[in-house]
């Protein structure tokens, strides 16, 4: 019975694959999780398949929440086949079971048709006790099932650490094809698990530097599209976009203000690269250093008063931040490395990512803020462009693997790291958006 | 030819062809085209018609310099660097003798970096050497409005390759001449 069943189950996976191998033009190349270096003390847990779903559920709820867990960095969902029962509700489980498979908490759950929509409930125990730690029911459909489960992986997450989940959001990042000089461009938005790539913008001049606005609803980027350099803001809901920066050289590094009215950006307007920002609804420009060097890569504090940016004023590039208030007096940030650049603010605004020259390669470091002591979270060569997930957690950066273009996940505290392999050809500059509005 | 020699070409022909045509791609909400001045993406190939070679015109003299200056028309630079080695001053002088003798001609300094550090602090250095270059040409006499300059940092490399001799082939100015 078992091996009939297991049997089955492969010739449908086989067939599944099959299906998206003879469509090409339905199926989207995607980004896959590879654990490179994981934590020692991740939390077991069991996600039992729920129940309503067959095996040829188009959307494995119990599947995607594990994968989300497994993410995050914190959890080790147990592998589906060692799974020895299949509750789909308290009162089904067999707490001793779970025991002896060493899970500490367990989730189970249903979907369940309503009318021509879903509810998916779930419930999560600790093993150990059988305490419940978390019971909800969601209503959702076919379509939404997805974003259902990332919903009911942030439940757990949140229950679980204390912790937000920052599971149902998304990632923007750069996929290059084709050899030089004869490259195509594209930039593309997919959920933060790598699922449901969307192109949103395709060219044969380099794209760069996706911003999220702090509604979720745009993104900033810088497009040579016209042959020189210009900062667009496209809506993601329609593709309907604007170019707000087209001046005369440079137009780089778009960074949107704490409240979404401002873009602060890079301009060449002397020779070299100053920060300006950029009002939005006025279109009034405003010159905020002018200092001769390399002043870019700008980013706003949280309380949008000042700006933290990347400049060579020293000598190398450094992090320094600049008071918006009155006498727009600058501040070196970083001493320590001879290369620190590309700042990135954490969400709490403690600690800010960057890239750093660590031994003779570029790493990713965290600084924090307040003992001003710099972690460095990775161990490539070529890490650059970190972006911090909306709660913090983890920390989104590119990196190089056999000479292309990839991207990891690492936690801000760099005890795990993660690659998202692809097959979109050389990937690059991603950028976590924020919340998802009212989640 | 016999028939089945004929056959198998027909049918290796359609092979070639088949081999070509790429998927469909998913169409994005916004398809850009491509800037006129790069070099467009679709190439198209035509089979000749024999014996029917248009009637040659003479290069002008200015077309004939420009050829010329095509041969050497980049820039290499050392690492974080946007200093003009000696051995590129004949390649400054030559480009700026040539745009001093023609005052309609225009040129645009394309400032590149190799792919290390990060991206826009990269544009900035790209752009450092494109004005470099820029200096170098007004100093011997080049009008400011002939000469324009983009960075691409590391965005548009010569050649792929994570190696030194890659990357010392991507820190570069390419002067490209307008018509």
């Amino acid at each position: 019975m078992q091996s009939i069943t297991s049997a089955r189950r492969s010739a449908l996976a086989a067939l599944a694959a099959f299906a998206m191998l003879a469509a090409p033009g339905l199926v989207r190349a995607q980004l896959r999780l590879d654990i490179t270096q994981g934590v020692r003390d991740a939390v077991p847990i069991a996600v039992v398949p729920f129940g309503g779903q067959g095996e040829d559920a188009r959307t494995d709820v119990a599947a995607v929440v594990a994968g989300d867990l497994r993410m995050s960095g914190r959890f080790a969902p147990l592998e589906r086949r060692d799974l020895v029962a299949r509750p789909s509700a308290g009162p089904e489980i067999r707490f001793e079971d779970w025991r002896l498979l060493n899970a500490d908490f367990i989730v189970v759950g249903r979907v369940e048709p309503d009318g021509a929509a879903l509810t998916v409930t779930v419930e999560l125990f600790n093993v150990r006790t059988g305490a419940a730690l978390l019971g909800e029911r969601l209503p959702s459909t076919q379509r939404d099932l997805r974003a259902t489960a990332h919903r009911i992986a942030d439940l757990v997450f949140e229950r679980l650490t204390g912790l937000r989940g920052a599971f149902a959001t998304r990632i923007a990042y750069v996929a290059v094809d084709g050899r030089p000089p004869a490259q195509r461009y594209r930039l593309i938005v997919a959920d933060a698990d790598g699922y449901d790539p969307r192109t949103i913008l395709e060219s044969s001049m380099p794209v760069m530097s996706p911003a999220w606005s702090p509604d979720g609803q745009n993104l900033a980027y810088v497009s040579f599209e016209g042959g020189a350099s210009a900062v667009y803001v496209q809506r993601l809901s329609s593709g309907e976009r604007t170019r707000v920066s087209a001046r005369s050289g440079i137009n780089g590094a778009p960074a949107w203000s704490p409240d979404g009215r401002r873009l602060a950006l890079t301009l060449s307007r002397d020779e070299n690269l100053d920060i300006y920002i950029l009002d939005l609804g006025t279109q009034t420009l405003t010159r905020v250093t002018t200092d001769s060097s390399i002043d870019t890569e700008p980013e706003w504090a949280p309380d949008g008063r000042s700006l933290y940016f990347t400049s060579d004023r020293a000598g190398s590039a450094q992090v320094y931040q600049v008071g918006l208030d009155g006498d727009r007096q600058v501040r070196r940030v970083t001493f320590t490395g001879g290369y620190n650049a590309r700042p990135r603010l954490s969400p709490d605004g403690k600690s800010l990512a960057m890239v750093t020259l660590d031994r003779g390669a570029y790493r990713i470091g965290v600084l924090d803020l307040v003992s001003r002591s710099l972690w460095v979270i990775t161990d490539s060569r070529q890490d650059e462009s970190p972006s911090f997930a909306p709660n913090g957690a983890l920390i989104i950066y590119a990196t190089r693997e056999r000479g292309r273009g990839a991207l990891a996940i690492a936690s801000s505290d760099g005890s795990f790291r993660q690659r998202l392999s692809s097959d979109q050809g050389d990937v690059r500059d991603p950028a976590w958006s924020p919340f998802p509005p009212g989640g | 030819m016999t028939k089945r020699m004929q056959l198998i070409a027909i049918v290796l022909a359609a092979l070639g062809l088949a081999a070509c045509q790429k998927p469909a791609q998913t169409k994005p909400d916004e398809t850009v085209a491509p800037p006129a001045e790069s070099a467009g993406e679709a190439s198209t190939s035509g089979i000749g018609t024999e014996g029917a070679a248009p009637a040659g015109t003479p290069l002008t003299p200015q077309q004939q310099a420009l050829e010329a200056l095509k041969q050497t028309s980049v820039i290499y630079f050392e690492y974080d660097s946007s200093e003009i080695r000696d051995q590129f001053l004949p390649v400054v002088a030559a480009h700026a003798s040539y745009l001093v003798k023609y005052p309609s001609a225009r040129v645009r300094l394309e400032g590149h970096t190799d792919e290390r550090g990060s991206r826009e602090y990269n544009i900035g250095l790209g752009e450092r050497r494109a004005q470099a270059v820029r200096r170098a040409l007004l100093a011997q006499g080049v009008a400011e409005a002939q000469v324009t300059t983009v960075s691409y940092g590391e965005e548009r490399p010569a050649v792929e390759g994570s190696d030194e001799t890659a990357y010392a082939q991507n820190r570069r100015v390419e002067l490209v001449h307008a018509p």
